[in-house]
């Protein structure tokens, strides 16, 4: 069995008296893809939120590549080899894509503060380098014509996709996709579950959140499903599909109770 | 403006020839010291727009830096403790300090932004000339310090002269150019601008947000210790009154007017001030005098004047004069939503009609 890269043992969030999420244990493997499904306000992007350090869990651990990730900021989570692209876009609007992507490769740049106001000559070989790296990403995921322009600009896949290359230029172990294929044409779709195939390919771990099922039965190799904060199943995503308690969830009660 | 790169660099150098030698050429020495004193409010504009213009945090009390590098060099450098550290020495060590109170006064307002940084920064403008006024045992109070120790360039001292302090302030302002803009287009500078687009972002991109508030403050802070040494030894006294609210916000205005953001245009907004309020109202009031208008003192509608160039650049160039390209698109596409957003109601209702 593969080393678990991300593990959640017992992880649990509260806001107020909503429950959302509770008692959270699941494992990412290294090398895989994996999704998390579930209805609307189910808690997934908490899950995100909380491995991200933007909220801290009321209960439980969070391991990334064997150490904890408790008490850590979000700066430094990111720094460690984790990064993520978000539901609502979340780009720097105003500054070209080629930036966004050189802004992602912060954490693993070196220039200090005396480097960047003197522009040593280390400073500026690394900023040759970064621009290299930023346009390699863009051209990864097809957006090389698009560098000079601003990311607010861009159509909204290619925003989406913009926000992988910046998630990829810090050379993440971990990529957290949040929902990516929202608001995607059948044809970008397609082209997303390639993408994706071919970031895992790339030696990066992709742990997504998805509710387009059609991607998500594409692309991952096993899929967990939350509702109410609460997992209700995981496995395979043929196994997933016949999960009773996940068309419950769904779909409601076959009763009609719901 | 410019054309072409070679066209633009013939014109900054036959701009930087020219302002090397206008001393030589223009005689008058009131001239000579009007651009001086730009000088030190252009140095005060390149360090305020670090700190607003690349790092988006709005700061109200920026003349407070500008009084701690003034009051560095009168207390280090004059009779006052009889400590006389040369000016050359100085212009390091006052920055280090002003650097220093900048982080002071950013690390309590880190998780703050906006209308509540401004209030907080405000603050700080306030108090800081109120602490040198009333610790009158080291300042002596309003009444200031005087008879401040005289630069002195290989053994020859600077005079009464406006000369040298212009040469020295061109020098410090193309040190200062250089600076900003290689901080602009360095790692710090896209952190800086990352987190003026999207705080939380900036932080999953790996960004230590606190660290790169807390050098855009220091770094910021750091320019207006230069100007405030460079100031107070041309002026030769430092008292509490120069350094107010109104100096503050002068210096915003400036960004305002050239355009926040951009080192060219933050240069020509403060050179554009400075020459309304030092130059054009002093003299055209000389000239209303000398035509028998006795009562007229046009340096009184100062403020007015300062509050109608504001409202005409929010009316029809809210970007600025010289715009940096993310402002100008930041404020027309704002413009432009605004209209569709306009527009999408107008229809709406014409068709509920």
């Amino acid at each position: 069995m593969a080393a678990p890269l991300l593990e959640l043992s017992g992880v649990s969030r509260t806001f107020g008296g909503l429950v959302a999420v509770d008692d959270l244990s699941f494992r990412v493997d290294a090398g895989t893809i994996v999704a998390m499904i579930g209805p609307n306000g189910a808690g997934k992007s908490t899950v995100f939120n909380l491995i991200t350090g933007i909220y801290r869990p009321k209960g439980g651990a969070i391991a990334f590549d064997g150490r904890s990730l408790a008490g850590l900021g979000t700066a430094r989570i990111a720094s460690l080899g984790i990064a993520r692209t978000f539901q609502n876009i979340r780009l720097f609007a105003f500054m070209p894509a080629l930036e966004n992507v050189m802004t992602g490769r912060h954490a693993r740049m070196r220039a200090n503060l005396v480097d960047s106001l003197l522009h040593t000559p280390r400073q500026r070989a690394e900023e040759k380098r970064v621009r290299e790296r930023a346009r390699e990403l863009l051209r990864f995921v097809g957006l090389e014509r698009d560098a000079g322009q601003y990311a607010r600009n861009l159509a909204y896949g290619s925003q989406r996709r913009l926000e992988i290359a910046r998630a990829l230029a810090s050379d993440p172990k971990l990529l957290l996709l949040d929902e990516p294929a929202a608001g995607m044409n059948p044809r970008e779709k397609d082209d997303l579950v390639a993408l994706i195939g071919r970031i895992r390919d790339s030696g990066v771990t992709v742990f997504l959140i998805e509710h387009d099922m059609g991607v998500v039965m594409t692309v991952s190799e096993r899929i967990a499903v939350l509702d109410h904060g609460e997992k209700i199943a995981e496995g395979y995503p043929d196994d997933v599909r016949r999960d009773e308690r996940v068309i419950e969830a769904y779909l409601g009660r076959a009763d009609g109770a719901a | 403006m410019f054309r072409s790169l070679a066209s633009r660099r013939i014109g900054l150098a036959v701009l930087g020839v020219l302002l090397l030698a206008y001393p030589l050429l223009d005689r008058n020495n009131a001239h000579v010291d009007f651009l001086a004193n730009a000088g030190a409010f252009i140095l005060l504009a390149l360090g305020l727009n670090i700190v607003v213009g690349m790092a988006g945090l709005l700061d109200l009390g920026y003349a407070a830096f500008f009084a701690i590098g003034s009051y560095s060099y009168a207390m280090l450098a004059s009779q006052q403790f009889g400590i006389h550290v040369p000016f050359w020495v100085m212009l390091f060590l006052a920055s280090g300090i002003a650097a220093i109170f900048g982080i002071l006064l950013g690390a309590p307002t880190l998780r703050l932004r906006g209308d509540y940084l401004a209030i907080v920064t405000l603050g700080f403008g306030e108090i800081v000339p109120q602490t040198f006024l009333n610790l009158s045992q080291f300042t002596n109070g309003p009444n200031g310090i005087s008879s401040l120790d005289q630069p002195s360039l290989f053994g020859k001292p600077f005079g009464f002269s406006a000369t040298p302090y212009y040469y020295v302030l061109l020098v410090l302002i193309a040190l200062g150019i250089v600076a900003a803009r290689n901080l602009q287009e360095s790692r710090l500078g896209r952190a800086w601008m990352a987190i003026r687009e999207d705080e939380l972002a900036a932080r999953h991109a790996g960004i230590n947000t606190t660290a790169a508030k807390l050098s855009a403050f220091a770094l910021g802070a750091s320019f207006s210790g230069l100007a405030g040494v460079a100031y107070a030894a041309k002026l030769n006294i430092v008292s509490p009154d120069e350094f107010g609210f109104n100096v503050s916000v002068l210096v915003l205005s400036m960004l305002v007017l050239g355009g926040m953001g951009n080192i060219a245009g933050v240069i020509v907004g403060s050179f554009t001030l400075s020459f309304i309020n030092s130059f054009l109202l002093p003299q055209s009031t000389a000239i209303a005098h000398s035509l028998g208008l006795a009562n007229v003192d046009f340096t009184n509608y100062r403020f007015m004047l300062y509050g109608a160039i504001l409202v005409l650049m929010m009316l029809f160039r809210p970007e600025g004069l010289i715009p940096s390209r993310q402002r100008a698109a930041e404020f027309h596409e704002a413009l432009s939503d605004a209209n569709l957003a306009h527009q999408e109601q107008a229809e709406y209702e014409g068709a509920a009609r």
